[in-house]
């Protein structure tokens, strides 16, 4: 943790007041009110904002990481999905041998498995991390274009050694027992899994919040988004932080990859890929490099594309690009810019 | 001149196509102040880099402490004691005054005594203690920028420009901080454009034009012969008065 013994004496005079910018947080509460009139049924609206907020924490899970690679390393990684599609993947490695885990009448053995998977998922996609960032990453920094080029071609590499080790065809993934079904509470209608989904969210946005702000390896991260020259300047070796940052965000992705997994119960090696499509448009709502922007454009797109797919199901697709539109009108730098050289 | 801190010997730096610095050499004497003049575009920024090891020297020697650090990347040359203030600053600007100190000291806490003379030297950091460093004013960022370069105890500090675009009132406190760093026998290699500052400052003076070094010597040299800053800078001291 950071030294927090380092004050100096008060001074008398009254301090300037830090402006926190409220605006882009009162969006989501925003949006979710001015959808109720619309929805009209307060139950069917319960039951479409929380099934919002555990996709937005899904789609946050899965671009976390990349944003901060982008932030830190200004590295553009198309082949970041292949992460999500891996930690997917690596969920066998425990279902296979623990599948009566999974279908015990036991909440405990049922979250215990959905740790381990997560668990093998992290670990699988770091070590898979950090050979994608020596191999292929490290030799194209600095130049966007050849980024672009060859992470793709990492992507398609990666899927067709999925396709290798585990088949060509969607494998099922049934939730443990005791996440399926859904919470009523009168006519609100809550799906267990989602609520699961959401509290794992809101963990590792916290945990994240926490490492970024309160320590020193957070620190040095902010201030590497902002200025890695200076960082160097300062003593610190900035390309192992590049690699751990990389790293991290990998396994990250692949945390967010089982999420999404058992959230759509079918496993496919394309799957990460899919979804790239919405994790750039949330890094690029929330301002690239920001984790806080991130969480909230996450959200935002998530309940956007849940109320707009109840109330107009024919613009759900192009609702997410509309957001995004709005965003970068009224902000083109993202709801939370960070600050850059 | 004592014993030298630091030695650059027939620098050249390249950066991309061009040749920027031509066989550099001077010498930093320890527990000195020493100036860096010349015009705009003169190598005088291109030199602090390559001493960092920000841009590498294509050719030639820079020693430090008698040591060979001219391949040495840019985080080791900072640990072999050498702090750097850039011309642009290099704030944190997302980060409190107080976690851009905290990170500054990489060796751990700043013990009270340092940061009591650290913000007795700039008292109006404490002000803006817990608040981003972006809202600082150009002046402020300045002396967060040194503050944060003297966090912890450094060997020799290099600075560039730190009176660039301030008001005279903040230049004024500059110097009288510049001159409390000298008298604490920090050694200092500063690039400044403000003669007024320069001579009442610098014990030594390296001059540069066009990537090389024209002059070096004693600043009081310069100070007292006017034809030599006609003929180096373009200017007499009183001018600038």
């Amino acid at each position: 943790m950071i030294d927090m013994a380092v004050e100096p004496t008060a001074s008398p005079e009254p301090l300037p007041r830090n402006k926190t910018d409220w605006l882009p947080l009162a969006l989501v509460p925003a949006l979710a009110l001015l959808a109720l009139p619309f929805v009209g049924s307060g139950s069917t609206w319960v039951t479409l904002t929380v099934a919002g907020l555990a996709m937005g924490m899904m789609i946050f899970l899965m671009a976390s990481g990349l944003t901060l690679v982008f932030g830190l390393m200004d590295i553009i990684n198309f082949g970041h999905g292949v992460f999500i599609s891996l930690g997917a993947y690596a969920t066998l490695l425990v279902l296979g041998p623990l599948a009566g885990w999974g279908q015990a009448d036991s909440v405990w053995l049922n979250l215990g498995l959905l740790l381990l998977c997560i668990l093998a998922a992290m670990g699988v996609t770091g070590v898979v991390g950090a050979i994608f960032e020596r191999v292929i990453v490290r030799p194209v920094y600095g130049s966007h274009l050849k980024q672009i080029l060859v992470t793709m071609g990492g992507l398609i590499v990666a899927e067709q050694a999925i396709h290798a080790i585990w088949g060509a065809s969607p494998i099922p993934l049934p939730l443990p027992q005791t996440l399926r079904g859904a919470f009523v509470i009168g006519d609100i209608v809550m799906e267990r899994y989602r609520v699961v989904a959401v509290g794992i969210g809101l963990v590792v946005f916290i945990g994240m919040q926490l490492l970024l702000n309160r320590t020193r390896i957070g620190l040095l991260i902010r201030a590497g988004v902002e200025n890695p020259e200076m960082v160097e300047a300062l003593g610190y070796r900035i390309r192992r932080l590049f690699v751990s940052v990389f790293v991290a965000g990998s396994a990250l992705a692949g945390l967010g990859g089982v999420m999404w997994a058992f959230y759509r119960q079918t496993l496919t090696a394309g799957m990460g890929m899919e979804v790239m499509v919405l994790v750039f448009i949330v890094i690029i709502i929330g301002g690239l490099g920001s984790v806080g922007g991130c969480f909230v454009g996450s959200i935002l797109v998530a309940l956007v594309a849940n109320y707009v797919g109840f109330l107009e199901p024919k613009l759900a697709l192009i609702s997410n690009i509309l957001v995004m539109a709005l965003v970068l009108i009224w902000r083109p730098q993202g709801l939370f810019p960070v600050a850059r050289r | 001149m004592a014993e030298p801190l630091l030695q650059l010997s027939g620098v050249h730096t390249h950066i991309g196509p061009y040749h920027i610095l031509h066989g550099v050499d001077f010498a930093v004497p320890a527990g000195q102040l020493t100036m860096l003049l010349g015009r705009n575009g003169a190598g005088k920024t291109t030199t602090l880099r390559t001493i960092m090891g920000l841009w590498q020297a294509s050719s030639g020697a820079i020693r430090f402490d008698g040591k060979d650090i001219t391949k040495n990347s840019t985080p080791d040359i900072a640990r072999a004691g050498i702090g750097y203030v850039p011309e642009s600053m290099g704030i944190f600007t997302d980060l409190t005054v107080r976690e851009n100190i905290v990170l500054a000291a990489r060796s751990g806490p700043v013990d009270s005594a340092r940061l009591d003379w650290m913000l007795g030297l700039f008292p109006a950091l404490k002000r803006f203690w817990n608040l981003p460093a972006g809202n600082l004013s150009g002046g402020q960022k300045q002396m967060l920028a040194i503050a944060r370069a003297i966090a912890e105890a450094r060997r020799l500090l290099l600075i560039d420009e730190p009176t660039k675009g301030l008001a005279p009132v903040m230049v004024r406190n500059m110097i009288e901080a510049f001159k409390a760093l000298k008298a604490a026998g920090e050694t200092i290699l500063l690039v400044e454009q403000n003669f007024y500052a320069a001579s009442a400052l610098g014990d030594n003076v390296v001059v540069m034009d066009d990537g090389r070094i024209v002059h070096s010597g004693a600043m009081s040299e310069l100070v007292t012969d006017k034809n030599l800053q006609q003929r180096l800078l373009g200017l007499s001291l009183d001018a600038h008065q």
